[in-house]
């Protein structure tokens, strides 16, 4: 996401516009928040889960966005730099709720024969019929899942698979080591394909 | 790890490095020494990559309508610069 290389036409656009906010423009700050609130707010509600939470944390990126305006670097996309913005505000507003105790995630996790043979694979999962990503139901019931996960893992699965955000932003973000990050995104995906299992495997109903 | 053949747990543990392609190439060659003798981890290879792509599609689907910014909450927004 990073790394898109600007258009010109969106580089100059967006300039103009970082040039009439460093100047304090008032209508420039209204187009700003009214251009990029959507996508804000999404983000805020994959993340927090909580209508209000998240409009309170979207609030508080821009306050944060307005604040460091002077210290964007040309280069990224204003909307990749109000997205990072946001993700932090996100992180900051989980913190602030306290850390409730987790459910150990390892029942979830492939288990082993001491020769390296997996316990019980289960059958397959279906590959014929219609794509589920097309079905409603299957989207709520993903999105469950993904909830039931603990947080620490829940938090860099949706950063890593879903934000697209690298292994090292989502480490620096979350103030652990590289290596933790891939860790726990292995074992939350795993997690994540135990709990769909049931659901996905075996013969089309 | 390249000249025998890996266990299953080796291959699963080293999943994620398989599938973001940052294994080098001696050791890919070993995964896909051991994923052409054994369906079930072809099959976990599978469901993992589609897991990935269900919870991105879940997620991103469902919350990525661009609500347009409620006024009263844009008012608030703008209020909080002109104050700090």
């Amino acid at each position: 996401m990073g790394s898109a290389r600007l258009d010109p036409t969106v580089q100059g656009s967006e300039e103009a516009l970082l040039a009439r906010l460093r100047a304090g423009e008032p209508a420039a700050f209204d187009e700003l928040v009214r251009a990029n609130f959507g996508r804000m707010l999404a983000v805020a509600r994959r993340m927090l889960r909580s209508e209000e939470d998240a409009r309170d944390a979207v609030q508080e990126a821009f306050l944060l966005a307005f604040r460091s305006i002077d210290r964007f670097q040309g280069g990224a996309r204003l909307s990749t730099w109000l997205h990072r913005i946001a993700v932090n505000a996100c992180l900051m507003k989980l913190r602030s709720r306290g850390r409730k105790p987790e459910q150990p995630i390892d029942e979830l996790l492939p288990r082993f024969y001491e020769d390296g043979h997996r316990i019980d694979p289960g059958p397959p999962w279906r590959t014929e019929g219609p794509d589920p990503v097309e079905e409603r139901e299957t989207r709520v019931l993903v999105r469950e899942a993904i909830d039931r996960l603990p947080e620490t893992y829940r938090n860099v699965l949706v950063l890593r698979d879903i934000e697209g955000l690298d292994t090292e932003e989502t480490a620096r973000l979350l103030d652990v080591k590289v290596d933790t990050v891939k860790v726990r995104l292995h074992r939350a995906r795993q997690a994540l394909r135990a709990l769909l299992a049931p659901h996905f495997a075996g013969e089309a109903p | 790890m390249t000249d025998r053949l890996l266990t299953c747990r080796e291959v699963i543990d080293f999943l994620a490095a398989y599938v973001e392609g940052e294994l080098a190439a001696a050791e890919r060659a070993a995964f896909d020494r051991h994923l052409a003798v054994c369906p079930p981890c072809v099959d976990y290879l599978h469901d993992y990559r589609e897991t990935i792509r269900l919870g991105k599609a879940a997620l991103v689907s469902e919350t990525e309508i661009a609500d347009a910014a409620p006024e009263e909450l844009v008012a608030a927004i703008l209020a909080s610069r002109t104050r700090s």
